[in-house]
């Protein structure tokens, strides 16, 4: 079984935050490092031998006191400030595992860090696109997805992959209502999920992904609204069929199963042809793809993005 | 006391005033700023529509005398509300806000509940009560339940997925509301208070 139990959870132990973040510094100290860190329960440190990524922008970054302060995590709360206050409600879970399972040869459960070791840490700087029109401009620390999703080895079978986030009723105050069917569930086409593109984060500005943001294992998709970039991460699964979607479920006609950035298809309650760029006065135009047409217009050839939204 | 309530109502906009010059709106100000001033505007009508109620509660003829003060801070709000979205965040695109009205129904609700608020604040003064006659500027002037129940409606209609604030509003106008559905009906017993 996959998803915790709400007595499940306080058998996991809350260790030191920096274990998987310093993990370079850790394996080239060794195992003896390793014990020491775990009992010295140090303070947060940077992420070392992060390598910048491709697809980056050079527009200026948005402030990270605006990114960590205002976010949509509903786990934490239904509104922007809720899941930065209520961060220290969800501590670092340790042991974080991922159950991974569904049309694979090797499905099973991982440590973070042993999703997360075997591949080269990339800064990827990125646009992110609300649905709600606002945008950022975010510095992500992770691997691209794919690389970590190929370990297990996906059959001819696999055509989506669907990510499940933690489910903690107990310590999250969103899951203590019923506001959203829990556990929040995303998903991608496989070859979405393969994309270079996407990517499997762990970190924001330089340091480990705040819990706000979606600690300790998030997903990032950038030419899609940002509800698609599941948070938490507890559970990743191969499929054949398409997988069901939180909000997909909800609102079928709000937001679509592709939730590509797209000008041209408006939401129903609101335009989508321009945004406001979080620290910007006035809103600007929104590209298709979220700008990077170039790399992912072309896996929706053939598609009619108005039907498939 | 009418001083005193005049200060209460102002409040908010000085708070949003001191808030905005010292980067207290939080890291999307327009948003916020809009959504404020929406809240108050909804807020004061809500506190304007519970001055009859009160006053037939407590029996204190005073309270009367601040209907029209508060009716007009909810205008005022409301007219800040809709003047932030078209300036501030549309920045005056008049080609998408026509669009836009016309083809958000929340906003058209909205709006709706906007022009009610103008037509009552335009006739508020004695002059124009003179000059619609008591009767029809009373009649005129129950159209303000109509904009009660469209500036809920239009924030209900707005909220992605937590209901539970403006359902908390219209909890609150409903029992207003029917207050006044009750006290209409014709009085069953002598106990009645007529």
């Amino acid at each position: 079984m996959l998803i915790r139990r709400s007595s499940d959870i306080r058998e996991f132990e809350v260790t030191d935050h920096g274990l998987y973040l310093g993990r370079r510094k850790l394996l080239a100290l060794g195992a003896a490092a390793l014990a020491a860190a775990v009992a010295s329960k140090a303070a947060a440190a940077p992420l070392t031998g992060v390598i910048e990524g491709p697809f980056g922008t050079s527009e200026p970054l948005t402030s990270k006191i605006a990114a960590t302060h205002y976010n949509n995590f509903t786990e934490l709360g239904f509104h922007k400030d809720d899941p930065a206050e209520n961060a220290d409600r969800f501590p670092p879970l340790r042991p974080w595992t991922v159950e991974i399972g569904g049309e694979c040869a090797k499905p099973g459960r991982i440590g973070i860090e042993d999703l997360i070791r075997p591949h080269a840490l990339e800064e990827r700087i990125y646009r992110m696109r609300c649905v709600e029109t606002w945008s950022m401009v975010v510095p992500w620390i992770g691997v691209p997805l794919g690389d970590a999703l190929r370990q297990f080895e996906p059959t001819s079978r696999a055509k989506f992959v669907e990510f499940t986030s933690v489910h903690a009723p107990n310590i999250l105050p969103g899951q203590k209502t019923d506001l959203l069917p829990w556990p929040y569930v995303e998903a991608l086409r496989i070859d979405e999920a393969m994309h270079p593109l996407t990517l499997l984060a762990v970190g924001l500005y330089g340091e480990d992904l705040p819990v706000q943001n979606g600690a300790p294992l998030r997903l990032v998709v950038p030419w899609k609204y940002g509800f698609k970039g599941a948070k938490s991460i507890v559970r990743i699964r191969f499929t054949e069929t398409r997988p069901h979607t939180t909000w997909n479920d909800l609102q079928p006609d709000e937001y679509g199963f592709y939730a590509n950035v797209n000008p041209a298809v408006d939401h129903v309650r609101w335009s989508q042809a321009n945004e406001r760029r979080i620290g910007e006065f006035r809103r600007r135009p929104t590209l298709p793809f979220n700008g990077y047409a170039d790399q992912v217009a072309g896996l929706y050839a053939g598609q009619d993005l108005r039907r498939d939204f | 006391m009418k001083p005193l309530v005049f200060t209460l109502c102002l409040l908010p906009l000085a708070w949003l005033g001191w808030a905005g010059m010292n980067d207290g709106l939080g890291a999307n100000p327009i948003e916020f700023l809009i959504r404020t001033l929406g809240d108050w505007a909804l807020r004061m009508l809500l506190v304007a529509l519970a001055v009859t109620p009160m006053r037939q509660l407590t029996g204190w003829g005073w309270i009367g005398r601040l209907r029209r003060m508060l009716g007009l801070f909810a205008f005022a709000y409301a007219l800040l509300h809709v003047a932030a979205w078209i300036g501030v965040d549309q920045f005056l695109d008049w080609g998408t806000i026509g669009r836009e009205i016309a083809k958000r129904r929340y906003i058209l609700v909205g709006m709706s509940a906007f022009v009610i608020l103008i037509a009552l604040a335009s006739t508020s003064t004695n002059g124009m009560i003179r000059r619609l006659g008591g009767r029809r500027w009373r009649l005129l002037h129950k159209s303000v339940y109509a904009a009660g129940i469209l500036a809920s409606l239009h924030y209900l209609m707005m909220v992605k997925v937590d209901i539970r604030p403006p359902l908390g509003h219209i909890v609150i106008l409903a029992l207003l509301l029917g207050w006044r559905v009750i006290k209409a009906l014709p009085a069953p017993t002598p106990s009645g208070r007529r």
